[in-house]
C-alpha cells in the first residue's frame, strides 16, 4: 500500500525549469508559486496570494518554450517538463512595455504621495521601466473620492487592478466597491453614498493598493514611509492576536499595519485594532518611581520595598491586578510575586465587547470579545477576571490588605480609594488619581516599548519586540517584578525578557517546554495537554 | 419590394428571404421549406449532425473561421452531469459589418432553425441569443419568431414529437462592443461586467455559467439548415476547397452600390468592388480596401488587384477575411483620419481590463490626434509602431491587437499620408516629456 501511495504522491508532482532551476511542485501550482518557492519574486500587481487572480495586470508575463504568446504566470498552472524563462528578451520587453502604458496616464506625483518608498509602481519602474517616458500627451485628470471611513480613493494614482474590489467582495464578505465606466475612463466606485466605512475590514485596502491610489485619511501625509521605524508587533486591540507592524516616527506610532501569519490572521487585521493606537502615544508619562510621593531613585524604592514587604505581618491578604495588554513574562512574575509574599488571589479587569466579528473571507480571524491581547495568558496563570464589561469596577479596597496593580489606569476609582490598605503599589505608564495616595509608583514600559509575549484566545504565545523607546525611568514590568522577586530571595533576577519567560514557563504548566527560540516569529501554541485539559472541564 | 439590390453574381442561399417580409413570419419561412432541416436534424443522432457539418467544412462567420464542425466536436458527449448551453453571438458591432443585422432582419427563422439543429447536435437544451441592444427592429422581428416557434411546438418540451427539448431566449446586450467577445458576452449574460475572461478554460469546457458551452456567430448557424436538407457536398460545391460555401459580403464605403451580397468564397475581389458593386464611386480611383472589418490590416489598391476573397487568399494577403465586411476607401480618403477614427472606438470600446490596451489604445489616439492637426513628427511614427508591438499578444482579448493592427498596416502601407501632415500646423505647444 504504502509503494502506491508514494506513486501516487509522485505522480501529483510535476518539474519545470524556471530561469535555469530545476523545481518540482505539485500538480496545479501557479507558475508565479512555483518562482516563489525558489526565491523569484515576479512583478505582479493585480495577482495577491489571498485573492482570486484576474491576470489583468499583465505584469507577470512570462515566457513558456513552445508556446506561441507570453502566458500570464498568476494563473498559468506548471506543467511537467516546462521552461519557463521570466528575464528573456521578450518577457523584458513586454514588463517594459506594460510599464510605460501605466505611467502614461498615472501623475508621478510621488513627491506628495504617502505610497512613495513602498509603491510597487515605482519599484518595478525603477528595476524594468524605460530610462526615459516617450508620452507627450495630456494625462487623465479624475480627482480624489471619499470612499466612507478611513478610505481616500485618489483616481489618477489608480492603475486599475481590483484588488480593492476583490478584496471587498472576497474577504470584506461585501460588493462595497465595483469599477465604473471602462476602457482609460474606468475608475473604482462605491454604491451611491454607501462607501466602505461601515465595514471592519476596509482599512486593508490601503494596504493591499500597490499604489498610492486608496488612502488612510489617519496617515495622510503624516510620514514618508523612508521615515518610519518598522517593529514587528502583535496587536494589542483584542485577544485574536493579529500578527503587526507598528510603524513609528519620532518615537511615536504613526500606523499599524498587518504582518502576515497564515495560523491568525492571513494577511489582514480589523479596522478596530488598525486604529486604535493613541494610547500607545498618550503624553506625560510617569518618568520617575515615587515613593510616598516624592520622586525617588529606582534602587532606593526597590530596597525600600523589598524591606516593606519583607516586614508584612504573616498572613497578610494580598492582591494583584495584573494587564492584559502586558506580556506573559510580567503577569506571570506578578503572580509569583503575590505567592512569594503571602497569601493572596491574582485578579484582571478588561473590557469586552457586546459581540464577536468574524473576517467573512477568512473566519479564523475575527475581532474578539475581549479587547485586550493577554487574557488567555492571564487566565492560564491563575488570574480570575473581576469587574464589568467596561474594566470597570470589582477592586474596592480591604482595609490592611496588600494591593499591587500592574498597568490598570484605575480610572474608574476615586482619589485615595485606597486608603486603608497596608501597603499600596502602582507599577503604571501614566501617573493616576486614583493612584496618588500610593506608598510606591513604579514607572513601568508598555508593551509597544519592551519585549514579551502574549497569549491570544487560542492558546497561541506570540512574541511582540521593542518599537518604541520609553521614558528614561521607566523599566519593563518583568524586570521591575524580577528584581523585588530577587531582593525576596526568590531566585535571581531575569537578565532579559527571554530569561523571564522561562522562568514563567517553569511556573506554569501551560508555557511548559516553549522559549523565546521554539516560539519564534510565527508563535506557538501552548502546551497541547493545558489545552485538552480545559476543553474536558467543559465536557465533565 | 425587392430586397434593395441584387446583382446577377450573387449565389443566393441564405440571403434568399431577403426583402421579403413574408420570409419573416413561421408559414412564410415554412413555404421556403424552412424548418424541414430541422425535423430531418432531429431524426438524427447529434454526432451524426455534427459529422456533416464537419463534412461541408462550413467555417465560423465571426470572424476567425475556425471550422463548426469541429467546434461542436469540442463539446462533451455527455450531459448527464452538466448542461450544455449554445449561445448566438448576434452582438454584431465592428464597424463595417452589418451582414448579422439583416439575416435577424429578414430571415429570424434561418437562424432560429440553425441554432436548434445546432444546440440538439452539442445535447444543449437551451440556447440564448445574445444581440446588441441597438438592434431594435431585429429583436422585435427575433421575438415574435420565437413566440411562433414556440406556438408551434418548434421550441419547448418534445419539439415535433422527437423527445428533444430546447429553449430559446432572447438577450439585449447594452451597447458595448466587448461583448461580442464570446467571453464577454458570456459574463454579459451571466449579469457580470462584460469583459472577456482568461483562457483555457475554454468554453467547451467552462463556458456559460462555468457549464460546456458553444458560441455561434448568426451567419454561422444560418447556413447550417441548408447543408442538412441539401448535404455536405452540396454545400462544398460553392466556394474554394479550404473555404467551402457561400458568404455574405457587407461592403460600405466609396463604391457605387453598397449593400449586402452573398457570393461563393473565393470571389475576385475586382470583380466584386468593379462589378457588384459597381466601381469606386465619382469614377474615382480605389485607394485602400480594409477586407474584413475595422479590425483587420488595410490592403492598399495594388493589393486587391488579384485578390481572391476566401480566408487563405486574404491572409496570404497579409490581412485577413474577418466578417468580409469590407470597407471601401477612395483617393480622397486621408488615412490618417480614418485610422484614427478607429483606433479612437477602439479606446472608446476597450473593457479596460489589460493595462496595454486600457492606456495604449487611448495613447494611440491621442498620437493621433496630435499628427491629425498637424503637431506630429516622425518619432511619433515609430513610438506608434511600437506601442502598438507592445499591445499585440500581451492581453486577455484581441481588442487590443485590433487596435493596433490598422495603426502598424497604415504607417506600412501609407506613410506617405501620416508624412504630408507634418509641419502643417505652428509648432506644438511645448509638453515636457512625462518623465
Amino acid at each position: 500500500m504504502a509503494n502506491v501511495n508514494e506513486g501516487s504522491s509522485a505522480a501529483d508532482m510535476v518539474t519545470c525549469t524556471i530561469d535555469g532551476v530545476e523545481v518540482s511542485v505539485p500538480k496545479g501550482t501557479r507558475i508565479i508559486e512555483a518562482a516563489e518557492g525558489i526565491g523569484l519574486g515576479i512583478a505582479h500587481y493585480c495577482y495577491h496570494p489571498a485573492l482570486s487572480a484576474p491576470a489583468m495586470c499583465r505584469m507577470c508575463l512570462v515566457e513558456v518554450e513552445g508556446a506561441p504568446k507570453l502566458a500570464p504566470a498568476c494563473v498559468t498552472t506548471v506543467g511537467d517538463g516546462q521552461v519557463i524563462n521570466t528575464e528573456s528578451e521578450r518577457a523584458l520587453k513586454a514588463r517594459e512595455g506594460t510599464l510605460e502604458f501605466y505611467l502614461f496616464n498615472h501623475p508621478l506625483d510621488c513627491p506628495i504621495c504617502d505610497k512613495s518608498g513602498e509603491c510597487k509602481l515605482q519599484d518595478f519602474v525603477h528595476s524594468e521601466g524605460r530610462a526615459r517616458g516617450r508620452s507627450l500627451e495630456a494625462k487623465r485628470v479624475l480627482g480624489q473620492d471619499d470612499f466612507g471611513g478611513d478610505i481616500l480613493y485618489d483616481g489618477d494614482r489608480c492603475i486599475m487592478c481590483t484588488r480593492c474590489v476583490r478584496f471587498m467582495r472576497e474577504i470584506g464578505g461585501e460588493d462595497a466597491l465595483c469599477v465604473v465606466q471602462r476602457g482609460h475612463r474606468s475608475v473604482i466606485d462605491t454604491f451611491y453614498d454607501e462607501g466602505v466605512g461601515e465595514n471592519l475590514w476596509a482599512g486593508n485596502i490601503v494596504d493591499i493598493c500597490p499604489v498610492g491610489a486608496l488612502l488612510s485619511k489617519d496617515f495622510l501625509h503624516k510620514a514618508r514611509v523612508w521615515d518610519l521605524d518598522r517593529t514587528p508587533s502583535v496587536c494589542a486591540s483584542c485577544s485574536q492576536g493579529c500578527n503587526i507592524y507598528l510603524d513609528g516616527r519620532d518615537n511615536a506610532v504613526a500606523r499599524l499595519r498587518p504582518r502576515q501569519n497564515a495560523e491568525v490572521n492571513s494577511y489582514w487585521m480589523c479596522d478596530y485594532g488598525r486604529y486604535n493606537y493613541e494610547w500607545l502615544n498618550r503624553q506625560p508619562r510617569l518618568e520617575s518611581p515615587l515613593v510616598g510621593g516624592a520622586e525617588s531613585a529606582w534602587q532606593a524604592a526597590v530596597i525600600s520595598l523589598v524591606e516593606r514587604l519583607k516586614a508584612l505581618p504573616s498572613g497578610t491578604r494580598v492582591r494583584v491586578v495584573g494587564s492584559a495588554v502586558l506580556g506573559n513574562e510580567d503577569n506571570g512574575l506578578l503572580a509569583r510575586l503575590a505567592e512569594v509574599v503571602g497569601d493572596g488571589e491574582a485578579v484582571f479587569r478588561s473590557s469586552r465587547a457586546a459581540d464577536e466579528e468574524t473576517c467573512p473571507g477568512f473566519p479564523a480571524l475575527r475581532r474578539r470579545r475581549d479587547l485586550a491581547a493577554n487574557v488567555k495568558g492571564l487566565e492560564l496563570m491563575g488570574f480570575s477576571r473581576v469587574g464589568d464589561d467596561e474594566g470597570h469596577g470589582g477592586l474596592a479596597a480591604t482595609a490592611g490588605e496588600v494591593l499591587i496593580v500592574l498597568g490598570d489606569d484605575l480610572a474608574d476609582l476615586p482619589e485615595g480609594f485606597a486608603r486603608g490598605t497596608e501597603l499600596f503599589v502602582h507599577l503604571t505608564t501614566h501617573a493616576s488619581a486614583a493612584a496618588s495616595g500610593a506608598d510606591y509608583v513604579l514607572p513601568v514600559t508598555l508593551y509597544a516599548e519592551q519585549e514579551g509575549t502574549f497569549t491570544n484566545a487560542d492558546g497561541r504565545v506570540q512574541r511582540f519586540w521593542p518599537g518604541l523607546q520609553p521614558p528614561a525611568m521607566a523599566r519593563p514590568a518583568w524586570q521591575v517584578l524580577g528584581v523585588l522577586l530577587a531582593g525576596l530571595g526568590d531566585g535571581a533576577a531575569p537578565a532579559d525578557a527571554g530569561n523571564a519567560f522561562l522562568r514563567v514557563a517553569q511556573l506554569h504548566d501551560a508555557f511548559a517546554g516553549l522559549s523565546y527560540e521554539n516560539i519564534g516569529a510565527r508563535g506557538a501554541l501552548v502546551n497541547e495537554l493545558v489545552r485538552l485539559g480545559a476543553g474536558a472541564v467543559e465536557e465533565g | 419590394m425587392a430586397y434593395p439590390y441584387r446583382h446577377e453574381k450573387e449565389t443566393v442561399v441564405l440571403t434568399r428571404g431577403f426583402g421579403d417580409p413574408r420570409t419573416r413570419t413561421l408559414e412564410g419561412w415554412r413555404a421556403l421549406g424552412g424548418y424541414k432541416a430541422l425535423g430531418r436534424a432531429l431524426e438524427m443522432a447529434p454526432n451524426d449532425v455534427i459529422e456533416v457539418v464537419k463534412a461541408s467544412g462550413l467555417r465560423g462567420r465571426g470572424g476567425a473561421g475556425f471550422p463548426a464542425g469541429v467546434k461542436w466536436s469540442f463539446m462533451p458527449k455527455d450531459d448527464s452531469k452538466q448542461p450544455h448551453y449554445f449561445l448566438i453571438n448576434a452582438d454584431e458591432s465592428e464597424p463595417g459589418a452589418f451582414k448579422d443585422r439583416e439575416l435577424l432582419r429578414w430571415t429570424p427563422h434561418q437562424v432560429i432553425e440553425g441554432a436548434l439543429i445546432g444546440a440538439h447536435a452539442i445535447r444543449a437544451r437551451q440556447v440564448y441569443i445574445y444581440m446588441r441592444g441597438e438592434f431594435f427592429e431585429p429583436a422585435q422581428i427575433m421575438a415574435r419568431a420565437i413566440e411562433e416557434i414556440y406556438q408551434a411546438n418548434l421550441a419547448g418540451k418534445d419539439i415535433l414529437g422527437s423527445g428533444v427539448d430546447i429553449d430559446v431566449t432572447l438577450h439585449l446586450g447594452a451597447g458595448a462592443y466587448i461583448c461580442g467577445e464570446e467571453t464577454a458576452l458570456m459574463n454579459s449574460l451571466e449579469g457580470r461586467r462584460g469583459q472577456p475572461r482568461i483562457k483555457p478554460p475554454f468554453p467547451a469546457v467552462a463556458g456559460l455559467f462555468g457549464k460546456p458551452t458553444t458560441i455561434n456567430n448568426v451567419e454561422t448557424v444560418a447556413a447550417v439548415p441548408h447543408i442538412i436538407v441539401n448535404g455536405a457536398d452540396w454545400y462544398r460545391s460553392f466556394g474554394t476547397e479550404k473555404s467551402p460555401g457561400t458568404k455574405l459580403f457587407n461592403v460600405s464605403g466609396h463604391v457605387v452600390r453598397r449593400g449586402n451580397y452573398e457570393l461563393p468564397l473565393g470571389f475576385p475581389m475586382k470583380e466584386f468592388l468593379y462589378d457588384v458593386c459597381g466601381g469606386i464611386r465619382d469614377g474615382r480611383q480605389l485607394k485602400a480596401v480594409i477586407p474584413g472589418g475595422s479590425s483587420v490590416p488595410i490592403l492598399t489598391a495594388a493589393e486587391c488587384e488579384d485578390l481572391a476573397l476566401d480566408y487563405e487568399s486574404v491572409a496570404a494577403a497579409g490581412s485577413m477575411l474577418g466578417t468580409a465586411s469590407v470597407i471601401v476607401m477612395d483617393d480622397r480618403t486621408n488615412i490618417v483620419k480614418q485610422v484614427r477614427r478607429m483606433v479612437e472606438f477602439y479606446a472608446h470600446e476597450s473593457c479596460g481590463q489589460c493595462t496595454p490596451c486600457r492606456e495604449g489604445t487611448e495613447w494611440l489616439a491621442k498620437i493621433l490626434r496630435r499628427i491629425e492637426v498637424g503637431q506630429g513628427t516622425e518619432e511619433d511614427l515609430d513610438t506608434l509602431l511600437d506601442l502598438g508591438a507592445n499591445m499585440t499578444g500581451t492581453t486577455i482579448c484581441v481588442l487590443s491587437d485590433s487596435a493596433a493592427a490598422p495603426v502598424a498596416s497604415s504607417i506600412e502601407k501609407f506613410r506617405d499620408d501620416y508624412l504630408a501632415l507634418f509641419g502643417r500646423a505652428p509648432e506644438a505647444p511645448a509638453l515636457a516629456a512625462a518623465h
